[in-house]
């Protein structure tokens, strides 16, 4: 065994890539709950690239039979049902995690130096995720599908001067059709699964080089070394001890994934629409159209900007789209906007929190109205001045977009100005 | 028979039928939950499936042989609810072939005319419970009324101005319309409950009005014998819209027993390895 190994090793640097990348990497050792996410969404990412490739071998990216493919597929294929539900479950939870992993970010400060690019490319992954979705919503070519890809494709026919040109460019098409089926097809098999496993294999090259930050955002390389390990005080080998851990996050995980793909995998509507087990018809538009939650933030932010905000500027949707753009792209400037003098929540003081918890409110509930119609909370009292017959949900959208961006654009002030606690020398345990 | 005739004549000629109206106020429904483990259940709404709906709907991605599932022979299947088929040509002209157990539930209406005929094809009742819901579809079943006004003469609580006809008339028997009106929405919700059965409440001219239904004619069922009918097909629909459920759960309860076992492993086994992390 050692042999083969000392072979290998003489020909490419398995052992060292090992060791660097985790069998030899030292992490801290307060890693708490929130931690666990990183590792489960390369567990999620590898779950949907295995049930993907078996429903590549039954699904038909074909107009005519794409939806008749995914019945086949959850009746006549052997454990096709269970492959399917795991695809479709895995999509929606492999937004959880994500979600959830970018808080433990923004909660501990994990993107500020020396992993800003850490984040950047944890940035361009959320991206990649969110094409994926998008791509691959549409091949059940259910009426959701279809609407929804239509809504989001005329997004880029907002885009002055070029938009429909644009938009005819993304279809291959007038319309959303057969082509443009295909094309979805393309990228949410290949393209854009290329891009995301680069991207993730940077972003823990990334993290390995600079190590990881822990919930006191304390820089353990710093520490002095402990005489007897050589290790820093507060850090340990990953492995074996993390690779153990994450295994009980990964048990515990699977649970929650089973309980959903087993027993309720249309999640009340909101992991598979009920809308979308109607096949796509392009001459009846749904009622109703809203994305899949995971997208519903952004869309509410989009539906809450007027097409005209002023007497002098042309009306149009593409105010809503730069948005909605921007309110993504701001992740990316994160690392720069915070010049707080300690990196974790726990030494923060009320400034900061205070903040966060109304960037997280606002995230939360404009996800919610996101997935309503409009008029869900009814309208203001005519006899309002100024409010009078607005929809609620609209103008609270709207306080809530200026939230969500105001939590990013005033962070270099008040960080700076927020009274924090000092960071002690060794990490709490 | 003349009904029979009167009514095939409204089909043949009836006009393109509104959807459902966008807002318009949801009825008061009866409560439904689908039983998928009730064989007799399903049984029975596999043959009111076969007999009522599987001349005008299909159910393409439901193969007959698949009900199997459902404690039946393929024999029995063939024989009981097999009812379609095809002429094949054979050496002395025409000869009627009857539906392969393997094949799919298919009818012989052509998409084309069922358009013309009621203004819209009449969906595919594969997946329409995962689209509209037990309990939508059960009391859309239970909540035909005579409408003389319609172009079939028969309308709905459910689904206002719907394309269908009340194929199962001959069982339910034929209700009709009772209006109430009442001077608040107060007054109309209680009078809503108070009706025990699904009712309507909707706003008229500044009051209220409820519509609830009441038996006209008696047909071959009771109220309550009709209402068993209905919730066996919905049943059955629900069975027929995801066959694998009773195999996903039963699946799901071995893999959670599994997965807690293996949690015990796991947790004592990085317990034991944390044990040295000082």
């Amino acid at each position: 065994m050692e042999k083969i190994l000392r072979w290998i090793d003489d020909r490419f640097p398995l052992t060292a890539l090992w060791e660097s990348q985790w069998g030899k990497y030292v992490a801290p050792k307060n890693f708490n709950f929130w931690y666990y996410f990183g590792s489960l969404a390369a567990f999620v990412l590898v779950i949907q690239i295995v049930t993907g490739i078996f429903l590549t071998m039954n699904y038909k990216p074909d107009a005519q039979k794409a939806f008749e493919s995914v019945e086949y597929i959850m009746r006549d294929v052997s454990w096709g049902w269970l492959i399917r539900y795991m695809h479709s479950t895995g999509a929606s939870m492999f937004f959880v995690v994500v979600y959830l992993h970018m808080f433990r970010g923004l909660m501990y400060g994990s993107y500020r130096k020396p992993r800003e690019l850490t984040w950047i490319f944890g940035c361009l992954i959320y991206l990649c995720l969110m094409a994926e979705a998008f791509f691959g919503y549409l091949l059940p070519w259910g009426q959701m599908s279809y609407w929804g890809a239509q809504v989001i494709v005329n997004l880029f026919s907002a885009v002055p001067l070029i938009g429909e040109d644009l938009a005819v460019w993304i279809r291959g098409d007038y319309t959303i059709s057969d082509i443009t089926l295909n094309r979805f097809f393309a990228f949410h098999v290949i393209a854009i699964p290329l891009v995301l496993i680069g991207l993730v294999a940077a972003h823990l090259m990334a993290l390995h080089e600079t190590g990881s930050n822990n919930p006191d955002g304390i820089e353990i390389k710093k520490q002095p070394k402990d005489p007897k390990t050589g290790l820093p005080l507060d850090g340990i080998n990953s492995h074996p001890y993390y690779t153990i851990k994450d295994i009980v996050g990964v048990v515990v995980f699977l649970a929650v994934f089973s309980i959903i793909v087993f027993f309720m995998p249309e999640m009340g509507g909101y992991f598979l629409e009920h809308n979308n087990f109607i096949p796509a018809d392009p001459l009846k538009t749904p009622e109703h159209i809203a994305p899949v939650w995971y997208f519903t933030p952004f869309y509410a932010m989009l539906r809450a900007v007027p097409s005209s905000i002023a007497p002098f500027l042309p009306a149009t949707q593409f105010y809503g789209v730069v948005v909605m753009g921007a309110a993504v792209m701001i992740l990316f400037a994160l690392p720069w906007l915070d010049r707080g003098a300690v990196k974790s929540i726990r030494y923060r003081g009320t400034l900061y929190k205070s903040w966060l918890a109304a960037f997280v409110v606002s995230f939360v509930v404009l996800g919610y109205l996101g997935v309503v119609p409009v008029t869900v909370w009814g309208q203001f009292p005519t006899s309002w001045p100024v409010l009078g017959g607005a929809d609620v949900a609209t103008v609270l959208s709207r306080l809530l977009t200026v939230v969500y961006f105001l939590f990013f654009l005033l962070m270099p002030w008040y960080t700076a100005r927020d009274k924090t606690k000092p960071v002690p020398a060794r990490v709490t345990w | 028979m003349k009904k029979i005739a009167s009514l095939l004549a409204a089909v043949l000629i009836a006009a393109p039928v509104a959807a459902l109206a966008a807002g318009a106020p949801a009825p008061r429904m009866e409560r439904f939950h689908a039983d998928s483990h009730d064989f007799e259940s399903l049984q029975r709404g596999a043959r009111l499936f076969v007999n009522y709906c599987l001349n005008c709907h299909t159910a393409r991605f439901m193969r007959y042989n698949r009900l199997t599932d459902l404690g039946l022979s393929e024999s029995q299947i063939a024989e009981n609810l097999i009812l379609t088929g095809r002429f094949e040509q054979g050496s002395a002209g025409p000869v009627f072939a009857p539906t392969k157990i393997g094949e799919t539930m298919q009818v012989a209406m052509r998409p084309a005319d069922a358009k013309a005929w009621f203004g819209a094809p009449p969906p595919d009742l594969s997946v329409e419970a995962r689209v509209r819901g037990n309990e939508w579809l059960y009391n859309y079943l239970i909540s035909f009324y005579r409408d003389g006004a319609s172009a079939t003469g028969w309308n709905n609580l459910v689904f206002p101005n719907v394309g269908m006809p009340h194929v199962l008339w001959e069982l339910s028997g034929v209700n009709e319309l009772v209006v109430t009106e009442h001077p608040t929405h107060a007054a109309a919700e209680g009078a809503a409950i108070a009706a025990k059965a699904i009712a309507l409440v909707e706003p008229s001219k500044g009051k209220y009005t409820v519509k609830t239904l009441a038996v006209q004619e008696p047909g071959a069922m009771s109220p309550a014998e009709y209402r068993r009918a209905a919730a066996d097909l919905v049943n059955f629909l629900d069975y027929i819209a995801e066959p694998a459920k009773n195999t996903r759960k039963t699946l799901g309860v071995v893999v959670l027993m599994f997965l807690g076992v293996l949690f015990l492993l796991a947790y004592w086994l990085k317990r034991e390895y944390w044990k040295e992390v000082h």
